[in-house]
């Protein structure tokens, strides 16, 4: 398959660029969904073609096409060359790129049994018991279950001589339940939000073990019906680990894209509050904040073999003992910030251009557990689930909903409670971790829906993280 | 016969009558020029080819979706499709293919649009970026020809084609950021040069911004909030599915809002941009969502409908069974009040250009939190006084336009940029008397 690249290639050097690349993608997906033990849907998807992509003075200009005969793969690269030149009616400084091993390789994800190959028989068969598990509790009126698995199959090719194929393999499901109220609804999620995802094959279901989850989430969502409301205030907050990845995503992810940085992002998504002449001293967080972008980290859903750049998958260290020290980049906005190249850099199919993207942006363990961070709090609450996140386009203010939460008192967990939201603005948020439980609670929390770029493209990032308590944070803001 | 209809004719007779069946296929191309830093930065455009097929075979229902279009391609869609439905268990609330039916002839196609060279694009964006002066600009220039096309075993087809051109971007003083939105059918309604000059008068009047208290006040906002709070109305709440399963606000037939609130979602009307049909062969017309107040309707796919006891009203896509269908071509009433007009009766208030990342808390009640972003201001005796510092809010968006609050309708109606995009909703400005503002973004 590396000749429908390298054709695209030609035509775009041809048309002439002074780089091109061009990346081959065959993509297979399916979506189960099942709602109160009758399938909702069943969909399958297959895509396939070529996007190639021309550098042309100091301006790209990329053309992605599914026709993948000789004639369609040379034009599509002299198009892509075509828009370059079209760039510099509004030209912009040289776009110098970083340099990177030039590579002929090949990546599979490890795997144990593709998803795909699943029966659909089993897979029905599973969501329409946990649903029907979940319905039998009182005041369920929404028992849902999904199943999700992509497989990937890329071939890159650079003018530069790269040559790399990858299988990427990713599962994921989840399933959740919903009471409703007279003028409420309340939800509670199984693994977290929108499902678990991570690389690798049906393995990763079976692991989640969903059926012996199913009857506690139903029996949660109908006890938050009758639970108190979330107390407004200042409290010790406790995050369990999905929530904390989110936070993790939205407040550290999203701010430390090197696109964001200088502004390439400024218009949509947002820039960033951090600045790079601070990279190496500004202060993130407590001494307990160790972030790392790790693209190798086995299972995580943000890993892979080389990014779409053709650049090799690597652990780059972002904020350490809570100074913050790493970007995430590719060849291009690194070099422009004298920073080594992050591979980073993925697009979301063969007809989107590669930007900047998460990988496994994860939090490191700590030494304490969930457990100790409740025995030693004296009045706080405990969060869990993500219900709903917003932040702003400087990823500074930010205001997150969970499904469910607890009060503790005294150190013991107390009474359940509903509508649990929290506030607050990223460094002095994250100067408040004060504990963080160990690895045997470090869980490689996966996000199959990050949203970002224009046209938007839809990224597969992972989050590792562990519970983790906030000293004082302002919790129910309301309506 | 179009390129679509070919495809969407092949897929639906090599099922045959082994199920029930129905295709809609796209062709098209869509490109996007995107600039920051007062340059083009992203510049892509590409050729799609889609199709989509359901099948139900014995009220098993699977679907499959492909972008290759031989012979041997599509067999393998279609063969894959029944043998996905084989293995299922039969879905008792299968509300079957809709009939043949007239689908109203409308296209929504500007003939200067349908093949836009990257020349233009970037041509609007220069002009953009000039009428900075200086300033930093960022956003995009986009343009797209689709052609789309229905067919179904039960010997309904419809086509479709359309054409769309926006331009959004902001101009940043280094304190500050103003944006500005044009969309239309044709490209060359797109005017960069007074986006742009927009976008930059707003950048400049947000220099030297201060921070003001949460807490309620009254609000001046553009027509990107008032399309932003009615397309969450129409997802979360107006969806038929949503309704079957009590998760939305709906009443019919109860005073829910203001009596000076219309919804309706329109994609017929001249100068939209909606498809006459949707994914399921069902034509569109008109449906009025919102009158004087009153909620009055509710968007509906087949799957909806049957559960509810009522008939579609053309609102699937391909996914409605799992997120239920939406109205997506909306259009709210406006006034005859300026912007100028709603700003001068306020005493004492704030104007907000557009909102971000609003995300919704609860569905039944509407209560959705965001911020605003590109230009707030403080309004104070009738005038602009000074820029105001991002805002968060935490706010019910059905109260938001309910009874006593909506004091004043704009006439400015037009296509608005929100929260899920360009080209869903027409809006004006709107004056309410109450918005909850629950914190500043810098604290």
């Amino acid at each position: 398959m590396f000749e429908l690249a390298e054709k695209a290639v030609e035509g775009a050097l041809a048309a002439g660029a002074k780089y091109a690349d061009a990346r081959f993608v065959e993509g297979r997906g399916e979506a189960i969904e099942v709602l109160n033990g009758r399938v909702q849907s069943v969909d399958r998807n297959e895509s396939a073609g070529v996007g190639v992509r021309a550098l042309v003075g100091s301006s790209w200009g990329f053309f992605a096409t599914p026709d993948t005969s000789d004639a369609a793969l040379r034009h599509a690269g002299e198009r892509a060359a075509q828009i370059a030149r079209a760039s510099a009616v509004a030209p912009g400084d040289p776009m110098p790129l970083a340099d990177v091993p030039v590579v002929q390789a090949n990546y599979e994800t490890p795997h144990q049994e593709p998803s795909l190959d699943v029966s659909l028989s089993e897979k029905v068969d599973l969501l329409v018991g946990v649903t029907e598990t979940m319905q039998a509790v009182d005041q369920i009126r929404l028992a849902r279950g999904s199943l999700g698995a992509w497989d990937t199959r890329k071939w890159f090719v650079s003018s530069q001589g790269h040559r790399i194929s990858q299988h990427l393999v990713e599962t994921g499901g989840g399933f959740a339940a919903t009471a409703v109220g007279e003028a409420e609804t309340q939800r509670r999620s199984y693994p977290q939000s929108f499902g678990q995802y991570e690389t690798g094959g049906y393995e990763v279901i079976r692991r989640w073990d969903f059926a012996a989850n199913a009857g506690r989430i139903a029996e949660e969502a109908a006890a938050l019906l009758g639970a108190a409301d979330c107390p407004e205030g200042e409290e010790t907050l406790i995050l369990e680990g999905s929530q904390l990845a989110l936070q993790i995503h939205e407040s550290v992810g999203h701010a430390i894209e090197l696109d964001r940085i200088l502004g390439w992002e400024a218009a949509f998504a947002g820039t960033s509050h951090l600045e790079l002449p601070k990279l190496g001293t500004h202060k993130y967080g407590s001494p307990l904040m160790n972030i790392t972008a790790d693209a190798t980290l086995p299972g995580a859903l943000g890993s892979f073999g080389y990014d779409d750049e053709g650049t090799p998958a690597q652990r780059v260290a972002i904020v350490d003992e809570g100074i913050w020290v790493g970007v995430l980049s590719g060849r291009d906005s690194a070099s422009i910030a004298s920073l080594p190249p992050g591979g980073m850099v993925r697009a979301d199919g063969f007809n989107r251009l590669p930007m900047v993207r998460m990988t496994n942006v994860g939090l490191l363990p700590g030494d304490s557990s969930l457990d100790e961070m409740i025995a030693e709090t004296e009045d706080g609450i405990l969060m869990s689930t993500n219900r709903s996140w917003s932040i702003d386009d400087k990823r500074l203010n930010f205001q997150f909903g969970c499904e469910i939460g607890w009060e503790i008192k005294n150190g013991k967990r107390g009474k359940m409670i509903k509508n649990p939201t929290y506030t607050g603005i990223t460094p002095k948020f994250w100067a408040q971790l004060d504990m963080l439980a160990g690895e045997s609670e470090w869980v490689h929390w996966g996000t199959p829906n990050c949203g970002k770029g224009q046209p938007m493209q839809v990224a597969h990032t992972g989050h590792s993280a562990s519970p983790g308590r906030f000293g004082t944070v302002r919790v129910g803001v309301r309506g | 016969m179009t390129k679509s209809l070919d495809i969407a004719r092949r897929v639906i007779e090599m099922v045959g009558d082994r199920a029930e069946a129905e295709a809609v296929a796209t062709t098209g191309r869509q490109a996007l020029t995107r600039f920051a830093n007062s340059f083009i930065h992203q510049n892509v455009s590409e050729d799609t080819v889609e199709v989509w097929l359901r099948v139900a075979a014995d009220g098993r229902v699977a679907a499959l979706q492909g972008n290759r279009v031989d012979d041997a391609s599509l067999k393998r869609l279609v063969d894959g499709a029944l043998e996905a439905a084989s293995l299922q268990p039969r879905d008792e609330e299968w509300p079957g293919i809709a009939p043949k039916a007239k689908v109203p002839k409308i296209r929504h196609v500007d003939p200067g649009t349908t093949d836009v060279v990257p020349e233009q694009r970037a041509s609007l964006v220069r002009d953009f970026i000039d009428a900075g002066e200086g300033l930093s600009a960022a956003g995009y220039c986009d343009t797209s020809f689709n052609e789309r096309s229905f067919v179904n075993s039960a010997g309904q087809e419809a086509t479709a084609d359309d054409t769309r051109a926006s331009i959004d971007g902001i101009h940043q003083t280094g304190e500050s950021a103003g944006s500005a939105h044009q969309t239309s059918v044709s490209i060359g309604d797109i005017d960069g040069g007074a986006a742009g000059t927009l976008a930059a008068e707003r950048a400049r009047m947000g220099m030297n911004a201060y921070d003001t208290k949460p807490g309620d006040y009254e609000v001046v906002l553009s027509p990107e909030c008032v399309a932003s709070i009615v397309i969450f109305l129409s997802v979360y709440g107006f969806s038929g599915k949503a309704v079957n399963e009590g998760q939305s606000f709906v009443e019919l037939g109860k005073a829910q809002f203001g009596p000076r609130i219309m919804i309706t979602d329109d994609p017929l009307s001249k100068g939209g941009l909606g498809v006459p049909f949707d994914t399921e062969g069902t034509p569109k017309r008109q449906l009025e969502l919102v009158a004087n107040g009153v909620t009055s309707g509710v968007a509906h796919d087949r799957r909806s409908a049957k559960t509810a006891g009522a008939e579609s009203t053309g609102h699937a896509h391909p996914q409605s069974a799992v997120w239920g269908p939406v109205a997506a071509d909306l259009v709210v009433g406006g006034g005859s009040e300026s912007v100028e007009d709603l700003i001068a009766a306020v005493d004492r208030g704030i104007y907000v250009a557009t909102f971000n990342y609003c995300r919704i808390l609860d569905p039944k009640t509407q209560v959705v939190t965001g911020l605003t972003r590109n230009g707030t201001f403080m309004i104070e005796n009738g005038k602009i006084t000074g820029a105001l510092t991002g805002l968060r809010f935490t706010q019910s968006f059905v109260a938001a336009l309910g009874d006593g609050n909506v004091l004043g309708l704009g006439d400015d109606t037009r296509y608005a940029d929100s929260e899920f995009g360009a080209g869903f909703v027409r809006a004006p400005s709107m004056r309410l008397a109450s918005w909850h503002f629950t914190g500043g973004t810098e604290g």
